[in-house]
Formats: structure tokens, sequence, C-alpha cells
């Protein structure tokens, strides 16, 4: 008897923990919608359902990005400057009509991302560093390109920004499908359980005749793509330019979300549900309590908690 | 002479993990100045009994007296307070210390400013060591020392620290036979100095060296406790894999059964000239379909350097390799893997499996390429393939998709193995590839590379147990300091000529002057 209780006892823990990081994420998420349908007034209704996701869809396609880079083991800094300069890219070549413009984005980012993943895979540089250096060069070139705040006029522009199908805003749309997308590409390709065993251990991808570089850099390429998209959204959303301040601390988010939702800073392995489920939680953590009117001290001082939380889960995960 | 005191004793101790029971009702005693050999089959208990003796993991039942005091630590550190020091397989230093500063970390002398004095650190250290037979400059940071000599700074640590229990967890696997040398008298100091030691090792014939006690486990249980002199080889061997004596005798100690090869095919594979800065000095080989040729050498000869050039994962300076006749875009991982070359590499852990990831996951990595469609890869084929390896190298996982890291060494090995041969090789390079794996797996593996070069594979074998290299190989090439000194071949394939020819006689006066050498 005694014997059994010996048997389960630790059994059952190893299940809480289990499952507290498998579905923690989703657990909070679901906590904070009961809470506020209960405390908070005017919270179920589509408005309010509107507003939370336009406001998270940016943060969610930067976190997809990073969830990728994170996954082979790096991390991007530069994400927040890339949103930075795809808003003055934008400003500057709109001009010659919104597809254009949203090539010649497309191609700065990719540069960036190129940038990133050449000091990554080639230099050697350690990720933080190397995305350190475009952090700060990004957002530079991004002043340097457009000084100040702009106003955009533009009607494709702003119906991307604000349009909808079906009262389904095109933002929260295109969030959706590349989260779908950037899923897919880890579960069912070989590029995606490339990254993993890369992120998960370097020296025996690189023996086992894994692309090791190619895929490092189309990771950066790809991080930075995604923080383009988000970047042309948010200024979309604005309909204005303002490089300033666009995307800062954006980094900071995507990898809160990132973490919240499970994906290791040790690389291997890329949950890009929960890293949703992250952002979300966050998104939701922060409107509830501007709602209820506390300061922004408090949000900041609640996101700690929710990080600490997590990461106590995930600590779990590294040891038996 | 009054009995040696009981240092410490174990008893009833068990430990369960989700699904496995690693431990059952154990005991273990250790009397001061005794070395006792702990042996198994790996995922027979071992690493779990040290992790709960050295306070890593906690026991569901049993207790443990170190001392005359029940003890129970939280941490390896308390452990290590209280008098039971570990050395683990793997060397748990910090790189980029200096070695004196690794040595004395935690207890470091102070000067009267209360900073750290380096002056009585490093002439400290330089006397400790030289006890150990290591002798560096001690300011050097940890790392630029061979991986021998980092094992001994990490024993001269764990033996200075107070110890009254030193546990060691294969200490030997990366030592070459010098060192082991001065690790025995080392032991055999603790011993005289009334310290008891916990020695597990693979080897028998350390086993046989140095200790006076053993006891075995298997599956979790103890099968056997008593003297080790009243146990002989065959009859510990047995004891540890539970099989019949008679099997045992009748099989061998290795699973390799001889020749193979046609002497006059054209070669699968040939290097030349092989050079790598201060490491490889023109090193020239070449196999033949269905051989297995031992690379013989001390560590440091250049071994793995070779078999990594040849593999392209080391860029060459000068020299070149083909196969089947065809040259090889040098300095090229996966261009050799195209060419069909695969090499299981000496560190199996960092370089061979991918940890986190499943069972199916590894053996399909490599020939994903081959296993997808448009990028997109087919679960269907790479099941098929899966299964199909699983099977037959006869992998033991609870299912496809528990993570490798969890799987013992031999069945890790044997996963490696799967993921070049679902890639169809026409060489395999092996680096040590029975190392730190248990009796069972090992005599699997070695059967698995007969069978492979009968079916015409090309295997280059390097090995650092003699046993296993000599009657593994059809001919073994010899290597020192970077270049070939020999290549012994048919008859001359003998522990006693590749001993002679590593230490350094003319090769070619071997082969003449045999009769006076051996009379």
């Amino acid at each position: 008897m005694a014997e059994a209780a010996l048997r389960t006892a630790p059994l059952d823990r190893t299940r809480l923990v289990q499952w507290l990081q498998t579905y923690g994420v989703y657990a909070g998420v679901a906590a904070l919608l009961v809470v506020n349908t209960v405390i908070t007034p005017r919270f179920l209704t589509t408005e309010n359902f509107r507003t939370q996701a336009v406001q998270v869809a940016p943060v969610i396609i930067v976190a997809l990005g990073m969830a990728l880079v994170i996954g082979t083991e790096g991390v991007d800094l530069s994400v927040g400057a890339v949103m930075a300069l795809a808003a003055s890219v934008t400003a500057l070549y709109l001009g010659y009509g919104l597809l254009p413009s949203l090539l010649v984005v497309a191609l700065f980012a990719a540069g960036v991302g190129l940038a990133n993943g050449a000091l990554v895979a080639f230099v050697g540089v350690q990720p933080i560093v190397a995305t350190l250096a475009l952090m700060v060069g990004g957002r530079g070139l991004a002043l340097v390109l457009l000084p100040q705040l702009k106003d955009l006029r533009n009607p494709s522009l702003a119906s991307l920004g604000s349009g909808d199908v079906l009262g389904v805003p095109y933002l929260i749309l295109i969030a959706a499908a590349l989260a779908l997308l950037v899923a897919f590409v880890v579960r069912r390709t070989t590029f995606g359980r490339q990254l993993l065993a890369i992120g998960d251990s370097r020296p025996a991808a690189q023996l086992a005749g894994l692309p090791v570089r190619p895929v490092l850099i189309i990771v950066y390429v790809v991080c930075a793509l995604l923080a383009a998209v988000a970047g042309v959204l948010a200024t979309a959303r604005l309909q204005a330019s303002d490089p300033t301040s666009l995307g800062n601390l954006m980094e900071l988010s995507a990898i809160t979300a990132v973490v919240v939702g499970g994906t290791p800073l040790t690389g291997g392995r890329v949950n890009i549900g929960g890293t949703v489920a992250g952002a979300v939680l966050i998104q939701l953590l922060t409107a509830t309590l501007i709602k209820h009117d506390l300061p922004p001290s408090w949000t900041q001082i609640a996101q700690a908690i929710v990080i600490v939380a997590a990461v106590y889960a995930a600590r779990g995960r590294g040891k038996r | 002479m009054a009995p040696p005191a009981e240092v410490l004793a174990v008893r009833g101790l068990s430990k369960t993990f989700p699904g496995v029971r690693a431990l059952d009702d154990v005991d273990l005693t250790l009397h001061a100045g005794e070395i006792h050999a702990l042996i198994g089959e790996n995922g027979a208990g071992k690493s779990t009994l040290i992790k709960l003796l050295t306070g890593v993991y906690r026991p569901d039942a049993g207790e443990i007296v170190f001392q005359g005091r029940k003890v129970s630590f939280a941490t390896p550190l308390e452990a290590q307070k209280a008098g039971i020091s570990t050395i683990y397989q793997e060397v748990n230093l910090i790189p980029l210390l200096s070695v004196a500063r690794n040595l004395f970390l935690g207890r470091e002398p102070r000067n009267r400013f209360g900073l750290l004095d380096m002056g009585r650190m490093n002439r400290e250290a330089e006397q400790t060591l030289s006890t150990y037979g290591v002798r560096v400059d001690v300011r050097r940071p940890l790392r630029t020392l061979g991986v021998g000599a980092q094992q001994m700074v990490a024993l001269a640590r764990a033996v200075a620290t107070e110890a009254r229990v030193v546990v060691m967890d294969e200490p030997t696997s990366s030592l070459e036979p010098r060192e082991v040398e001065t690790l025995f008298s080392v032991i055999r100091g603790l011993r005289d100095a009334g310290i008891a030691v916990v020695y597990v090792s693979h080897r028998l014939d350390e086993l046989y060296a140095v200790c006076s006690t053993v006891t075995v486990l298997r599956d979790g249980r103890r099968v056997h406790r008593g003297r080790l002199a009243d146990l002989d080889r065959l009859s510990l061997v047995s004891t540890m894999l539970g099989r019949d004596l008679g099997e045992v005798r009748e099989e061998g100690l290795t699973k390799f059964t001889g020749e193979h090869g046609a002497a006059d095919a054209e070669p699968v594979l040939t290097a030349s000239d092989l050079t790598v800065p201060h490491k490889l000095h023109g090193v020239s080989l070449s196999i033949r379909p269905g051989e297995v040729v031992g690379l013989g050498g001390l560590l440091g000869s250049g071994r793995t350097e070779t078999a990594k050039t040849i593999a392209g994962a080391l860029p060459a300076r000068s020299g070149g390799v083909t196969v089947a006749g065809v040259p090889l875009r040098a300095g090229s991982t996966p261009a050799a893997i195209r060419a069909g070359i695969s090499l299981l590499p000496e560190d199996r852990k960092s370089e061979g499996i991918v940890p986190g990831l499943s069972v199916r996951e590894n053996i399909a990595l490599a020939a994903l390429p081959r296993l997808s469609r448009f990028g997109l890869v087919s679960e269907a084929r790479v099941d098929s393939v899966v299964d199909t390896f699983i099977e037959r190298l006869r992998i033991k996982a609870s299912s496809p998709h528990q993570k490798v890291g969890e799987l013992s060494g031999g069945n890790q090995q044997k996963v490696l193995l799967a993921r070049w041969l679902a890639m169809n090789p026409k060489v395999l390079l092996l680096d040590e590839p029975t190392r730190g794996i248990d009796v069972g797996a090992k005599a699997e593996v070695q059967k698995l590379v007969d069978e492979l070069a009968a079916d015409g594979l090309g295997v280059l074998l390097i090995s650092s147990d003699l046993e296993e290299l000599i009657e593994g190989s059809d001919r073994v090439v010899v290597l020192k300091d970077g270049a070939v000194v020999g290549e012994l071949t048919g008859d001359d394939v003998t522990e006693d000529k590749l001993m002679r020819t590593i230490a350094g006689n003319d090769p070619a006066r071997d082969a003449g002057k045999e009769a006076a050498v051996d009379g």
C-alpha cells in the first residue's frame, strides 16, 4: 500500500508539471477570459474582442518569427527596428503604389535578415550580439530615411489597416494565416525538422550533413520578413509612418510571448500554438488591468509574474 | 588488526522514474580503504545508485547511513561537503578558468587582504598535480589541456576536499594507458589513506587491476556481491548479463567473426596524403568493399582527425579522398555524405545524437531530403524506414517517439547507425563505436559491423579497445603523431604486434626479424 503511494505520488506531480508546461498558457488565457467575463463590464462584446485581437496581431506576427529563431538557439533583437524600417520605407515608396512599396519593404527586411543570418552562420557572432548591431543600425537607418512622423493618405493602405471580411479585420486574418503557415512549416517540412535539429545540437546537425548555414540564414530572413509584415500592418492601422516609436520594445514582447508559450530558449523546440496563446495572454492581462484603471506600472509587474511563472514551469523540462 | 570501519551503508534503496523501476531494494556496504567495483549493463541502475548517493536524486525508499549517521543529501554540494565526492564520466569543470583556479574552485587561498593569493594557488596546484603525473602550466585555461589531463584535475579536486568516499564513474573512458596507470596508483594511494572508492567501469581489466570487492546490478536489482577475486571474468560477465556461462564462453568476449573482403577488389575509398596542420601529416589509406580496416594508435595520434577529414568535417590543407574512384570535394560534409561516406563520431552525446528529438526524428535526420517531396516530409516513408531499422538493429525504446537523450548509450549508438544505414552508405567510419556502452549492446554493435562488412560495406574502425580492434579488423593501419607508422595484415594482426608498432618499433624491422624478436 505504501509502495503504491510511493509509486504514484511522483508520477502525478510529474504529470502535473508536464500538463502545466504544455497547457499552462492556454489555461491562463481561459482563466483570464472567465475572470473578465465576471468582473469586467462589456467584456463579452464583439467590439472588445475585435479591439484586443487587432492590438495583439502584430505581436503575434513578430513572435512567430522570433519562435523560429529561438528554436535554433538564437534570438533576434532587431525585429522592432525592422518594423520601424518597414514604416519608413512604406512612407517613402508609397507614391509608386502600395504593391511596389511593399516589395521594397520586403527587400530591405530581407537585407536585414541576411545580415543577421550571415553574421550568425558564417562569421559565428553570437545571435544576441549580431542582432543587437542590427537593432541599433536598423532603427538608425529608418530615421535617416524618414526623420519624423509622417501622415499617410493612401486608400489601399488604409483599407489594409482597417478593412475586414465579414466583420473580421484583415489584420487578424493575416496573423492567423501566418500562424497556421509557420506551424505547418515547423511540423511538416524538411526545413522545419532541420531547424529543430540544428537548434538542439548544432555539431550533430553539421556532422549529419544538414545544410546548417542556409537554414540559419533563411530563419533570420523569415523572422525579418515577418517583422516587416507587422510593421506595415501597424503603419496601415495608424495611417501614419512613425519610425521613432513604432516597434519599440517589440523584441521583448515577442520574446515574452514565445517563452510564456513554452518554447525553451535552449533551442530544439518550437511551440507555435503556445506562442500565439502567450501573446494573447499578455494582451488580455494588460487590457484587464487597464480596464480596471490600474496604472501601467502594475501591468509591467503582472507581466513579470507571468514570465517568472512560465520560466518556473519550463524549469522542470531540463531535469527529471 | 581491527576490521576496517564501515563508512557507508545503503539499505533497501529504491527509485522509480515514470514507467521505469530504476533501482529496486539495493544494498551496498563500503569499508574504509576498500575499492569497490560497481558494475552492470547500461540501464542496470548504476548511475541511479550513484546519483542517489550523491544527492542528485532522492530515494523513494531505503536509507543511506554515512559514517554511522542516517543522511539525506538534498544537493550534490551537500554530499560533497559531508565527504562523498564524485568524478563523472564527463569532466565537470570550468573550461575557461585556469587549471589552478579549477583545482581550488570554492576554497581558494586568500592573502591578508582577503584577495585571491594567486601565487600560492599556482604553486600548490603545480605540486598537487605533479603527484597525479600532470605537468602543465597551471595558469593556462583548463580547456587547453587534453581530456585525460582534465580528468586528472577533476580527480585531484575531488580528492582534495576531505572526501571519505570517492565515486568514480568511468574515470578512464578518455585516458591513455599511461594515464590509467597513474590513476591506478592514485586510487591505491586513496585506499591506503583509508578512503573508500566506488569504481564504475565497463573495462574488466581495470576492475581486476584495482578493485577488491564487487557489486553487480542487473535491471535495478543487486544480483551479486563479494570479493572480486572469487569471480573470474566469464562468471562476472555472465552474472552481469544474466546469461548462461557456456553461452558466453562459446561466443567469446567480442562478437567479431573474422575475415571478410576480397583482397583483390578495387578500393571503395582511398585517402591519400591527408594533411591537417598540427594534426595529420600525410596520412594515406584505402578500404576495399567488405573490408574492416582498423585504425590503431594512442589518444592524440590522429585517428579521429583522419576519420573527420575523410568525412569532410575537418578541412585538409592537402591530400584527397576518392570514393569508388571518384574524387571527393574536400571539406564538405554534405558532399562526403552524398558520395556515400558515413561517420559515427567519437563524441556520441554532443556530435552524434540530437538529444531532444525523438528516436524517429534522429533516424530520419540525414535522410530527410530523400523522404520528402517538395520539402514536405512524407510521414509514411519516414515511418517505414524507422520501423525497419528499429527492428533490424533491435533498438530498445518505449516508442519511436521517445527522446533519444533518454536511451542507453548502446541504443543511442544503434540509432546513429540506423541514421546512416538509411542513407545506403558505401563506407562507414566508426570512431569508438562501443565506447561507454554496456557489454550486451557492445556485442550487438560488433556483430552488426560484421554483418555490414559482409554485405559489402567498407568499414574504418577506430577503437582504443585492443581486443576489439584486433578481432574486428582484417587489417590495421597504425598512426602515431599524425602519420602512418605501420600496417598489420593477415596473421600479423595480433595484440602483441599492434602494441609494438604503437610503441614505435620500426615496423619494417618487425616484419623482417620476427623470429629474432619473438625468440
